[in-house]
């Protein structure tokens, strides 16, 4: 399993970047790999409130569709447009893929660091 | 395999129209189709061969063993399609006068009274096409029924996390917010998180009784008090009610409005794109909102009356009709002894059948199961790398319908098994066989399940690339 070191994550399988005030989100690889072959995403629009630890996009894959949990609060800053048309970016390359980016943090979630996130993975395997 | 379109020649075909016999009239320009219409010209022989062609590389539950979970495959006597073909029922028209119709409109109010005696219900509407369209209409009702009363701050509809896909997706259709509830580790509603979530924003609940994993809630009479206490109201879902027909009624459990799905349950051909029927059935409270077309007796005749306060339509004039008479067939075969009969069955079928798996396969709950059951392949796939999917197409070179795959999605690498009431024993323990021999190749020779189904006529198909780049309708090259 592929686990960036500079990366920090969710108990819910989203990857976070943050880079001065705002945060990169994305799915970790662990979360595609589980999901399969994605085949739609459905992403917040700029401009979007988004809560710590609820629901703001969602992905399709042949299995199911899965929410996405937003690991800050914030505001949504930017989009990946690209991903609309080639939802399987985030199973070729999950770090590259991100989803949406978020501004005007005021809070976050408690994040693990790659270490312990691959530790939850493993329990949850 | 040629399409149709591809079987087509210019100027072949098998339908002789007689001479033209009044005035050719033009249509005005601007409602003229511009570019060729493009329907298959072809022999009727072809037709019939072309077709015949495609039944035989498919599977129905009249080729072999259909076990597909949650989709209620059982036989479908042919006396329902003997009915249904009767030309007083099938050669009628929606908007000839109803004394013209009285027999049609009695086998609807005929329909409706079983179907509601069955399920505890007061009234119901056959206009619905199928099960998700029946839980729009049966939402709608519930927030016809608030709005009626002034009380607009209900905007929050209940979901268990284990519940069928449709459940929420008709609930946002409707436009309410979802609440998911987690499910306890006996697969049912969490009581105290249920009480967390209930409130004044509360319209109602939905619930699968028994549950997606086979199991009946044992608290669901708490659970729909809960919901009533807090001002809503509690939806049944009849995905699953072949397992509790003429045992248990919805109405008893303390649900306002249900749908049925007449086409599994029932006995009505489905699987195959429709028509199928999804009758709404609801308490006197709600009454007053069901669609238009509702048939009701009127003395010694039959009508059809509009609601007080109807919803309106939700399709056009009274339903799939012909699909109801199958259903009204079904019940009056069977009758009062043979409904409840035919669920013992089905729930003495799924146990027989998982009680003879249960040494090899993992089931993902324990204890005796409803009408059907869930196994988790996770181990194996961990241990061997053989999935769900594997197995699920390895069952196809057996002539057997896999289970449904990955669903609900709170057991990992799921298998659902239905065997519904109409398989025998033998069918049953020759499909344990097989289901044993599968499991036995997959520790000897597990490379060979990823390569099945190898006697099908099409391998696998690339379900992503299906998904990704869907083909919708033939390319004409003019």
């Amino acid at each position: 399993m592929n686990t960036p070191k500079e990366l920090l994550y969710s108990k819910s399988h989203e990857w976070v970047a943050f880079s001065g005030d705002t945060a990169k989100v994305g799915l970790t690889d662990f979360a595609q790999n589980a999901l399969g072959g994605l085949v739609f995403v459905n992403l917040p629009e700029v401009g979007d409130e988004v809560e710590k630890g609820k629901a703001c996009a969602d992905v399709e894959s042949v299995k199911a569709v899965s929410d996405v949990y937003c690991p800050v609060s914030g505001e949504v800053t930017a989009i990946n447009e690209d991903l609309l048309d080639q939802p399987e970016l985030i199973n070729q390359s999950p770090y590259e893929a991100w989803l949406f980016e978020v501004g005007s943090i005021s809070d976050k979630e408690e994040l693990l660091d790659a270490a312990a996130y691959e530790a939850f993975c493993a329990e949850e395997e | 395999m040629e399409l149709i379109f591809e079987r087509s020649r210019e100027g072949r075909g098998c339908a002789i129209l007689p001479g033209l016999d009044v005035p050719a009239a033009e249509l005005p320009e601007a409602l003229r189709r511009g570019r060729k219409l493009h329907l298959p010209q072809i022999a009727e022989v072809d037709i019939s061969r072309h077709y015949t062609a495609l039944m035989k590389r498919t599977h129905g539950v009249n080729d072999g063993f259909y076990p597909l979970g949650s989709c209620t495959m059982k036989y479908n006597p042919k006396i329902n399609d003997e009915m249904a073909g009767l030309p007083g029922f099938s050669k009628i028209h929606p908007l000839q006068p109803a004394h013209t119709v009285q027999g049609c409109l009695k086998a609807l109010c005929m329909a409706e009274e079983l179907l509601c005696e069955i399920t505890g219900m007061d009234g119901m509407t056959f206009q619905p096409a199928a099960g998700a369209h029946g839980e729009f209409t049966g939402l709608m009702l519930i927030q016809a029924y608030h709005e009626s009363r002034g009380d607009r701050k209900r905007t929050k509809i209940i979901v268990p996390d284990a519940a069928h896909g449709t459940n929420p997706a008709s609930a946002s259709m409707v436009g309410y917010e979802v609440v998911s509830i987690p499910s306890n580790s006996e697969g049912c509603v969490d009581l105290e998180k249920l009480r967390a979530a209930v409130g004044e924003d509360t319209a109602g609940l939905m619930l699968t009784n028994p549950n997606t994993v086979g199991i009946f809630d044992k608290n669901i009479l708490e659970i729909t008090r809960i919901i009533h206490d807090a001002g809503g109201l509690n939806y049944y879902d009849g995905a699953n009610l072949n397992a509790v027909m003429g045992m248990v009624r919805p109405g008893d459990m303390g649900f306002d409005v249900i749908h049925l799905n007449l086409h599994k349950t029932f006995s009505t051909p489905h699987g195959g794109g429709g028509p199928g029927s999804g009758p709404v059935g609801c308490k006197e409270l709600l009454k007053p909102f069901l669609p238009v077309f509702h048939q009701v007796r009127e003395g010694d005749s039959c009508q059809f009356d509009t609601p007080a306060q109807s919803i309106g339509s939700v399709k056009a004039f009274y339903g799939n009709f012909l699909v109801v008479l199958r259903a009204l067939t079904y019940v009056l075969t069977l009758g009062a002894e043979g409904i409840p009969e035919a669920s013992a069955n089905a729930v003495l079928n799924a146990n027989y059948l998982m009680h003879e798996l249960a040494g090899l396969y993992e089931m993902a709950y324990d204890g005796p199961c409803m009408h059907e059951f869930v196994m988790s392949l996770s181990k194996l796939k961990k241990e061997n790398g053989v999935s769900a999917m594997d197995i699920a197409k390895s069952l196809l070179d057996h002539g057997i319908h896999p289970p449904t795959m990955y669903f609900p999605l709170i057991v990992e690498e799921a298998l659902m098994v239905e065997p519904t009431e109409t398989e025998s024993k033998e069918t049953l323990d020759q499909a344990a066989a097989v289901f044993r021999s599968i499991y036995e190749t997959a520790l000897s020779d597990p490379q060979s399940l990823h390569e099945a189904p190898v006697r099908t006529p099409i391998r696998r198909p690339d379900e992503l690339g299906a998904a990704r780049n869907p083909k919708l309708r033939y390319q004409f090259t003019e």
